[in-house]
């Protein structure tokens, strides 16, 4: 809930100058930041468990939740308000690889998104719930290349977001090995 | 000899006077369809009219990018206020009869600054309109004598990570570069500013002097100048050198040729607000009439 208010508020911080003179591309901007940093938020619950004993998760599906909601106002701005047309929209995801990827990145995100309650991950099972939700990885390393490859000249911040991604996914693929063997 | 470069039309006598307040070096792309316009008193001609009315002093100096001072848009103005700019001086080098570091006291001395509201078209598809004061880059040229070899010229940025803390991040390789062809530099569009609004140029716009290509992207007019050489072969370029396929060393506005990873058909005017409508961007930023003569039978896909 509160992080829902918080994207009303850079909504209203936006509309009303509180974001700059372009605030189009600083919502857009902000949408999708807060995004990639929940979605890492996220992956980051399972190592905490497992290496420092910090248990969030019971947190885990709000934060999820969250982010869903962020890449899907981060992906509105664009839509609506920076690209404005559904035709130059169509031409950006198939002609422009970064607007491609963060597109895929979307639809792995979206069966998260309904599934992420109650009913759906009984109806579902746990076990299927938690095989599905494996779809966050792609959709991690999707969003922060697709932030990697917007930035224009050789930018350390979404370099950054990307080793953390993937540092957070190997800690994973080790446990799985670690299990294996 | 400056003012080379005036609209021909003497509108001034039939505008009603808050029409053109400050902007008599107005500079349309389509001069005539506006001048002939505004005696008709067109909604065209309002709209053309609109179209020019400058971006506010506050939009221009907060909005900039200037990667020496951070990859931000706010950055530069946060950022820049460390850059010393008083002394400056300009090294002129190459080919040209009088070589020398010229202090900026000793450039303006020469020159007639005049005011001239330009378009500026950013790579990234937004764009302002800004009330420049400065003065034609022909007229520090001519005064330094180009010798006959000379083919371009080349800038350079000032380098000082003391003073400029984006440089300590290797963006780009410093310092910035930048180049134009000779006959581009000698365009009477081409300017060297000094000021906005009738004020000296803020440091995130480049004091105490920068380059201002009008039908170029912002890129090509590079900021806080302290070295110009003029050369025989094409100069290098920084964004150009970054990736040279999304950045030609031309750089000109097209609407018909896109950046590789994003359109270059439309723009978003800064001071819009949330839901400004995207406007179409113009052949040259609408400075065809006076420059696709500079370009005559070049593949401007080719050469982008």
């Amino acid at each position: 809930m509160a992080g829902a208010a918080y994207g009303g508020w850079l909504f209203y911080l936006a509309a009303t100058g509180g974001l700059g003179v372009e605030p189009i591309e600083a919502l857009e901007h902000a949408y999708g930041k807060m995004a990639i940093q929940l979605i890492l938020a996220g992956l980051a619950v399972t190592p905490l468990r497992q290496h420092l004993g910090l248990n969030l998760l019971c947190w885990r599906r709000a934060i999820g939740v969250l982010a869903f909601f962020f890449v899907l106002a981060h992906l509105l701005v664009w839509a609506l308000l920076d690209v404005q047309l559904i035709s130059a929209m169509w031409a950006d995801v198939v002609k422009r690889p970064y607007v491609t990827i963060g597109m895929a990145g979307f639809l792995c995100l979206i069966p998260l998104g309904v599934t992420s309650n109650n009913l759906a991950v009984r109806k579902i099972g746990p076990v299927a719930w938690r095989k599905l939700h494996k779809l966050a990885y792609p959709a991690a390393v999707l969003g922060a290349v697709h932030y990697v490859w917007l930035a224009k000249g050789f930018q350390i911040e979404p370099l950054i977001y990307l080793a953390i991604t993937l540092a957070l996914l190997a800690t994973r693929f080790r446990t799985t090995k670690a299990r294996l063997a | 000899m400056a003012r080379r470069y005036t609209s021909n039309l003497t509108w001034d006598d039939v505008t009603p006077e808050h029409l053109f307040l400050n902007r008599r070096q107005l500079i349309a792309g389509s001069g005539a369809m506006l001048g002939a316009g505004l005696i008709g008193g067109s909604a065209q001609a309002q709209e053309a009219m609109e179209a020019m009315e400058p971006n506010t002093f506050e939009e221009i100096t907060t909005y900039n990018n200037f990667y020496e001072f951070g990859t931000g848009k706010d950055d530069p103005a946060r950022n820049a206020h460390t850059l010393v700019t008083s002394p400056w001086s300009v090294e002129i080098d190459g080919l040209v009869d009088n070589p020398g570091t010229y202090s900026f006291e000793d450039i303006m001395s020469e020159v007639e600054v005049e005011e001239r509201i330009y378009r500026l078209r950013c790579v990234e598809a937004w764009s302002m309109v800004v009330p420049w004061n400065g003065f034609e880059l022909a007229d520090l040229l001519n005064r330094v004598g180009v010798q006959d070899g000379a083919r371009y010229v080349a800038f350079e940025t000032a380098n000082r990570p003391d003073e400029m803390p984006g440089l300590r991040s290797p963006v780009l390789d410093w310092p910035y570069r930048e180049g134009l062809r000779l006959d581009e530099a000698m365009h009477p569009l081409t300017i060297m500013a000094t000021g906005i609004y009738g004020r000296d140029i803020p440091n995130q716009n480049g004091a105490p002097m920068r380059l201002v290509v009008p039908w170029k992207y912002g890129y090509k007019s590079i900021k806080s100048i302290v070295r110009i050489s003029l050369v025989e072969d094409q100069p290098r370029a920084s964004w150009n050198e970054y990736s040279a396929n999304e950045y030609g060393f031309y750089s000109n506005v097209n609407p018909e040729v896109d950046h590789p990873r994003w359109s270059q058909a439309s723009e978003r005017r800064i001071g819009g607000g949330l839901f400004a409508q995207r406007q179409p961007t113009l052949m040259f930023n609408g400075y065809a009439d006076e420059v696709t003569s500079l370009y005559e039978g070049m593949d401007l896909d080719e050469f982008h």
